[in-house]
């Protein structure tokens, strides 16, 4: 970073409206590095599904699994915050609060994620969870909340410094509607991450309250960081008039939140729960897709009613894309399983992936790639946009990777549905066990794993694209 | 869309909205929680229950399994597997849980491994204890057969 300082200082501050938004650089660079690591771990659990000893005695799927999911996490936490250090300034019409505080933060944050993906990758998880005294306070070994508890801790500090830069900056700035929803949503984010700590003995408590940071992130708050994100995108891109623009951001995120709140219904219908959860959370999440349903048509709008031609063709391509592709995997595939007659038989089936893959593609991995693609030209100082040839490679990578996540998708549904054919319609006694209907499924997982290396090759050409710039800048 | 309706009215029904449905949510999960003492059935919530609940975190047996529809879906459903392979007797289950876990990994080529955990026998009727108290949890008649 201080190469380019030096070296082509004058060009970022050309491209740059605010020059401590350059400090988003590291974060993008470290989510997408991340990014790799969790398709290659995919990849190894799409051949173990099939090859069940690969790699056996050295990465057990479930390991192989957090560092998966984990990995994920992580990285679209990196992606929104460097969206944040790079919005929340141009937004606010001011320099970030403190530029070095971010950049602390960043390695805090870094080197805490790397120690724990090591650590469960080099140890026993057992013997992690000892070394990190799980025992006084046991928060370990639940799904999708597997860090140690100082890493917990961690985080919580990493956020905490990471609002108060966002919020002095927001403080000293303009306060538009869409800094105030991201800091809302990013707020949220922190609160509902402390359900992370409560981890009663007893289990039917400890699953209720689960929800309330799984749930109440992917449908709740994250919703409002991709609706800020996703609207300043597209005034940036399209010129449209600002004043429409948050009109339509809030009801966006009115929609998301009168839906989605109560919506953690549907994951209480087979808990120790009282049955009206049954209709509760059937009837509200059954909304849950409007809002998503709201994106597209606002995503299209925008673009169709642009006042101006923005030379970045690939970002407003991440744009629609994200739109369509939420509203797909988490409206479209949400709905699918959401209503209690329906998820009573595909729960916890091989349906539940095929919607958590295209959901988090969709919404999250999606948004994530559309600022890093608005930002990067202007980050690394090449201007507006990239050139016409990094743009067709990105392009190339924006298909492969969604397409691919279309079939993978579709692969896992097939899969879920023969499943619940075979082991859940029947009667206790004719139902085939869940190891027989695994074996009956290969077919599916293997075309799944096909598709998986079509996105993983997706990948690496959208990473191509930032080599493109590079050695054109070397040649003139 | 259509210029009666603005901005502010926009803003208004996101504030009002999401502030209506947050304090309804919380008053019925304070109400769930109340009632839920006669379904989980915490009576039954013995140290050994909490013991083992720790093993089955410590171990990360939810990277693989499902309890109850949730975890992984690589290997099988274990909500009610003190049913499905204890017949809902402890020491038939406790019996079972033993030779089980001390047999693994099979070693099947080709076979989904379950790795070998190196847990003592009192630590493992600890699972034991905890996996009966989950089954015996009353979660509306889920899962829809025995096989999970
Ligand atoms: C971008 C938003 C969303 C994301 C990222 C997402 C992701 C996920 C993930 C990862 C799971 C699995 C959780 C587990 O491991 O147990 C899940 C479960 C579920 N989701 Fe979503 N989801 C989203 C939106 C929605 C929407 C809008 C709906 C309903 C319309 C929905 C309905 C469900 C249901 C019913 C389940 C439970 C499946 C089961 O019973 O096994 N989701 N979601
Ligand atoms: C090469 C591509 C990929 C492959 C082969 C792959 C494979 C897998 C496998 C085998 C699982 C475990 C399922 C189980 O528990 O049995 C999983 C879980 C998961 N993966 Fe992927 N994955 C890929 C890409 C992605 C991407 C791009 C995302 C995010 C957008 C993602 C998000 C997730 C999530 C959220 C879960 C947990 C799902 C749940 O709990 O329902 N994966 N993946
Ligand atoms: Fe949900």
């Amino acid at each position: 970073m201080a190469g380019h300082q030096t070296l082509k200082g004058k060009d970022i501050m050309d491209t740059l409206k605010f020059k401590s938004q350059i400090v988003a650089k590291p974060y993008f660079i470290f989510a997408l590095m991340l990014f790799v690591g969790q398709i290659l771990f995919g990849l190894v659990m799409g051949l173990q599904y099939v090859v069940g000893d690969f790699l056996g005695g050295t990465v057990p799927f479930n390991v192989a699994r957090m560092v998966h999911t984990n990995l994920l996490i992580v990285w679209l936490l990196f992606g929104f915050m460097g969206a944040a250090y790079f919005l929340v300034p141009e937004e606010a019409e001011t320099e970030l609060y403190s530029p070095k505080l971010a950049i602390v933060l960043f390695w805090v944050f870094a080197a805490a994620g790397t120690l724990t993906i090591l650590g469960y990758l080099l140890v026993p998880y057992s013997t992690l969870a000892e070394i990190t005294g799980n025992e006084y306070f046991p928060t370990m070994g639940r799904e999708f909340l597997e860090q140690p508890t100082i890493t917990k801790v961690g985080i919580v500090i990493v956020c905490l410094g990471f609002l108060f830069n966002i919020g002095m900056t927001i403080l000293r700035g303009r306060k538009t509607v869409i800094n105030m929803v991201l800091i809302t949503g990013l707020i949220g984010l922190a609160v509902f991450f402390l359900f992370s700590f409560y981890n009663p003995a007893n289990i039917a408590l400890d699953k209720l309250f689960w929800w309330f940071v799984v749930h109440l992130w992917v449908e709740g708050v994250w919703e409002l960081i991709m609706g800020a994100i996703l609207a300043f995108i597209l005034i940036k891109i399209t010129g449209v008039d600002r004043e429409i623009i948050e009109k339509w951001l809030y009801v966006i995120i009115a929609m998301a939140l009168i839906s989605g709140i109560l919506g953690t219904g549907h994951h209480f219908f087979w808990l120790a729960t009282p049955g009206y959860w049954q209709w509760i959370g059937s009837v509200f999440s059954a909304l849950e897709p409007l809002p998503f349903f709201a994106m597209v048509l606002y995503a299209f709008n925008m673009v169709n009613n642009r006042r101006r031609d923005h030379p970045n063709k690939a970002a407003t391509l991440w744009a629609l894309g994200t739109s369509v592709m939420a509203f797909l995997g988490a409206g479209v595939w949400g709905f699918l399983h959401t209503l209690a007659p329906v998820n009573f038989y595909t729960h916890g089936t091989q349906i539940t992936a095929a919607h958590g893959h295209m959901a988090f593609y969709g919404a999250y991995v999606m948004i994530v790639l559309t600022i890093i693609s608005y930002a990067m030209p202007k980050l690394r100082g090449i201007g507006e946009a990239s050139s016409k040839k990094a743009q067709v490679v990105e392009m190339w990578g924006f298909w492969l990777m969604t397409v691919a996540m279309v079939f993978i998708t579709l692969f896992l549904t097939g899969a879920g549905i023969l499943q619940v054919w075979l082991q859940r319609l029947p009667e206790s006694g004719e139902a085939l066990s869940f190891m027989q209907t695994q074996d009956e499924l290969a077919i599916f997982y293997w075309a799944r794993e096909f598709a998986g290396v079509i996105f993983m090759i997706g990948l690496l050409t959208y990473l191509a694209n930032f080599l493109v710039d590079k050695k054109e800048a070397v040649k003139s | 869309m259509s210029a009666t309706f603005t901005k502010s009215m926009a803003r208004n029904i996101y504030y009002g909205g999401s502030m209506f449905f947050l304090l309804l949510f919380f008053g019925l999960t304070m109400h769930t929680t109340k009632v839920m003492p006669e379904r989980d059935h915490r009576e039954n919530l013995t140290e050994a229950v909490e013991r083992g609940k720790g093993l089955w975190e410590v171990n990360n047996c939810i990277g693989c399994h499902t309890l109850v529809g949730e975890g992984a879906y690589y290997a099988p459903e274990l909500g009610n597997v003190f049913y499905r392979r204890g017949a809902g007797d402890l020491d038939t289950f406790k019996a079972f849980l033993n030779g089980w876990m001390s047999v693994q990994p099979l070693g099947i080529p080709g076979r989904r491994q379950m790795p070998q955990f190196n847990l003592t026998e009192p630590e493992v009727n600890d699972l034991a204890e905890f996996l009966k108290f989950t089954a015996e949890m009353e979660v509306n008649g889920w899962p829809p057969n025995i096989e999970g």
